[in-house]
């Protein structure tokens, strides 16, 4: 440009075909913090609104699942818990798994759901992504609550073989490995289903699938030694077994599996932010 | 401190046009393949201009093509062309919902834009809710949404519906709302695409009057985009008139109106020039000439009525040719949708036929239109189907000393009847 602002114009903000990969403002999300938990507060609402049993469905639905996985995989198929009781068992895996499922499978198509609304107004499409964590942070949380519940009911009891340890503390960083892992694989995954709309059906299997490639139906001692690496490599392996080891005392905890997992899930949002960022600003001419 | 608000250089959008999702991954891996390579992007032609009357060559079209200008701060700049000229994709570029393919834009200052009022509101949340999530959407923080609420609430005038879900609102309550909250951001360059085509009279006035108050008193940079010249003369100093993605004309706003119905793009008339192929249409039907005159007077206005007249060229011999005429606003909002047989028993001929039809005076209220034509065979397949083709305006005239543009699609003569008589026994 040859008329170079001789004034030294200070623009406030230029709008640019490319920009650089690593051009992420998050000084920006954090001025939108605001509408981060109002979104988590519309999510929660729009959830339980005209349903009769309101936020009691939230209970309900973990509830269910661990009865339906108690007779299929406990009694009918006769797996292993490692001898914790089984409810205990089947729910701590899947009050762990859901979190992370949830959060992975709404963060895939969040480019589609909110078409609309990232169609008319401009403001950090990370914030999306981020309420969607969040919201699921609340709902994990009382499913939580549900688990210490039943987690102190057999504590007291006596016989049961529930014996807790300090890697119990381990709980709120594996939240973050949880949290971490969901929102990387999906916004990730956002980026691609914004293009080919077929990965959405495809991850849907996808996610099912491999949470029986994760120990959340099985303790990883009842799978054979020669393939247990192959369940390793897993990510949400080393999360479900240090809960369950935490928690319930059983199974075992590997430094090695878990600093693995902690430095997947990092290396995970990292990228996802990264191609997110990348995706977010022509998402719109292909959605 | 410079005083300008927004420059754009050079701006420029590709849009890939038909399906987007089927065999592209070729094509991406073609694009990328030629980036890397340094190379210009193969798919994109140049020189390619969005008229979308003509067929162009490639798949791609660029919506807008080398728009260059500036804003100053404190103006209030309208923005003004036919469907499909590019000032929709320019707000999206300017509101950051998408990204462009070439050139600049510099923005100096908080930019806010209204392409849409309401958006994020959830049926299931009450009023208030909905004022803070919205509020939010649009970029303002809790506590300037607290501080503002009760001035957005008495504008609204939805006060005593404000912890009830706006699901239980009447279309005309969630729009004063909606835009209450919109009329009440706190940004210094305000970008409204149209919003103001809601509500009832009443509540339109207020909107445009918030409107001037916002450029003129409180010396904030508007953009507004129109279809409502009115609008535009009365809220605006500065125009843009854009035409087939780019920039035609910039200047005043009285000026830029008036080079806009001049330019033929309104209360126009279309006439193809060249060779028949060549003409809008496809292997059935090719349209040669479509106009919209008024039937007294130089331009069309409520009370002159207008006339229609179509020439085209039918390639289908012994059919029963049917052709039908749907106008509609530009709140797309089909004002009728009528048509006529030309051949009743299978006689159609290859040549050219001519469609007059009249539309009286004192039937449609002022605003702009356009026509969609539809040719069908046996009023039951469509053979040739068209928007766009001509544009045109029915200009306001009074109605006692209301000049505004009356609410409603229809404007008809009516004829009243008053009486005035006392009661027997009046009340003491």
């Amino acid at each position: 440009m040859h008329e170079t602002h001789s004034k030294e114009q200070v623009w406030t903000e230029i709008i640019r075909p490319q920009t650089g990969l690593l051009d992420i403002n998050l000084s920006e999300v954090w001025r939108y913090r605001d509408l981060l938990s109002l979104l988590v507060r519309r999510d929660f609402i729009a959830t339980y609104k005209q349903t009769i049993l309101g936020p009691i469905w939230f209970f309900l639905q973990p509830l269910l699942t661990t009865v339906m996985f108690v007779v299929v995989f406990g009694r009918i198929a006769q797996i292993s818990t490692d001898g914790l009781p089984m409810l205990l068992f089947y729910l701590s895996g899947i009050t762990v798994w859901n979190y992370f499922s949830e959060c992975l499978n709404k963060t895939a198509t969040v480019f589609k759901d909110n078409a609309s609304i990232f169609g008319k107004v401009y403001f950090p499409r990370l914030i999306m992504p981020l309420s969607i964590v969040a919201s699921n942070l609340v709902k994990f949380g009382i499913q939580f609550a549900l688990f210490l519940g039943i987690w102190v009911y057999y504590l007291l009891k006596p016989g049961s073989n529930v014996h807790p340890n300090s890697f119990i503390l381990l709980a709120p960083v594996l939240l973050f490995i949880m949290a971490f892992l969901g929102l990387g694989f999906g916004l990730l995954i956002s980026a691609m289903t914004n293009k080919y709309k077929d990965l959405v059906f495809l991850l849907t299997f996808a996610v099912q699938l491999a949470m029986y490639a994760t120990p959340v139906i099985y303790p990883i001692s009842s799978v054979p030694e020669k393939y247990q690496w192959l369940i390793k490599l897993n990510p949400m392996t080393a999360v479900v077994e240090t809960f369950r080891y935490g928690f319930l005392g059983s199974g075992s905890f590997s430094i090695g599996n878990f600093l693995y997992s902690l430095g997947f899930s990092l290396v995970m949002l990292l990228m996802g932010t990264l191609v997110f960022n990348k995706v977010e600003k022509s998402f719109m001419d292909t959605v | 401190m410079s005083n300008i608000a927004i420059k754009a250089e050079d701006v420029g959008k590709l849009y890939r046009l038909g399906q987007i999702g089927t065999g592209t991954i070729s094509h991406d891996l073609n694009r990328w393949f030629a980036r890397i390579r340094g190379k210009e992007d193969p798919f994109a032609k140049i020189g390619e201009t969005n008229d979308r009357t003509s067929k162009g060559g490639s798949d791609y079209v660029w919506a807008l093509k080398d728009v260059s200008f500036e804003i100053e701060k404190g103006s209030a700049v309208g923005i003004i062309g036919r469907n499909g000229a590019g000032k929709s994709t320019l707000l999206k570029l300017l509101s950051k919902v998408t990204k462009p393919s070439t050139g600049k834009i510099y923005i100096n200052d908080r930019i806010a834009s209204l392409l849409e009022v309401g958006t994020g509101f959830h049926p299931e949340m009450t009023g208030r809710e909905n004022i803070y999530l919205n509020g939010a959407i649009l970029g303002m923080t809790k506590r300037e949404i607290t501080r503002k609420f009760d001035e957005i609430v008495d504008f609204s005038g939805v006060a005593r519906y404000v912890d009830t879900p706006v699901k239980r609102y009447s279309s005309g309550m969630y729009v004063r709302l909606a835009f209450a909250v919109a009329a009440h951001l706190e940004s210094e360059i305000l970008i409204v695409d149209e919003v103001l085509a809601v509500g009832d009279a009443e509540f339109q006035k207020k909107c445009l009057g918030k409107m001037g108050e916002v450029s003129r008193g409180e010396g904030r940079t508007v953009l507004f985009v129109s279809h409502n010249m009115a609008a535009v003369k009365q809220l605006c100093n500065k125009g843009i008139v854009m035409k087939n993605g780019s920039v035609a004309f910039q200047g005043g706003a009285q000026e830029g109106v008036a080079f806009y119905q001049a330019s033929g793009d309104m209360s126009s008339s279309f006439e193809h020039q060249g060779s028949l192929d060549e003409a809008p249409g496809n292997e059935a039907i090719r349209i040669l000439k479509f106009e919209v005159v008024p039937l007294r007077g130089e331009t069309i206005s409520i009370s002159s009525g207008f006339s229609f007249e179509i020439t085209f060229y039918n390639h289908k011999p012994s059919i029963n040719l049917d052709v039908t005429f749907e106008l509609r606003n530009t709140e797309e909002v089909a004002v009728f949708h009528h048509g006529t047989i030309l051949t009743q028993n299978n006689d159609s001929r290859r040549g050219v036929y001519k469609v007059r039809g009249v539309v009286p005076p004192n039937l449609l209220n002022a605003g702009a239109y356009y026509f969609k034509l539809i040719f069908g065979e046996n009023q039951r397949y469509a053979l040739f189907m068209t928007e766009d083709t001509v544009q045109f305006e029915i200009v306001n005239e009074a109605l006692g000393n209301n000049s505004i543009v009356l609410p409603g699609v229809i404007r008809p003569e009516i004829q009243y009847q008053t009486s005035f008589s006392t009661l027997n026994h009046e009340p003491a």
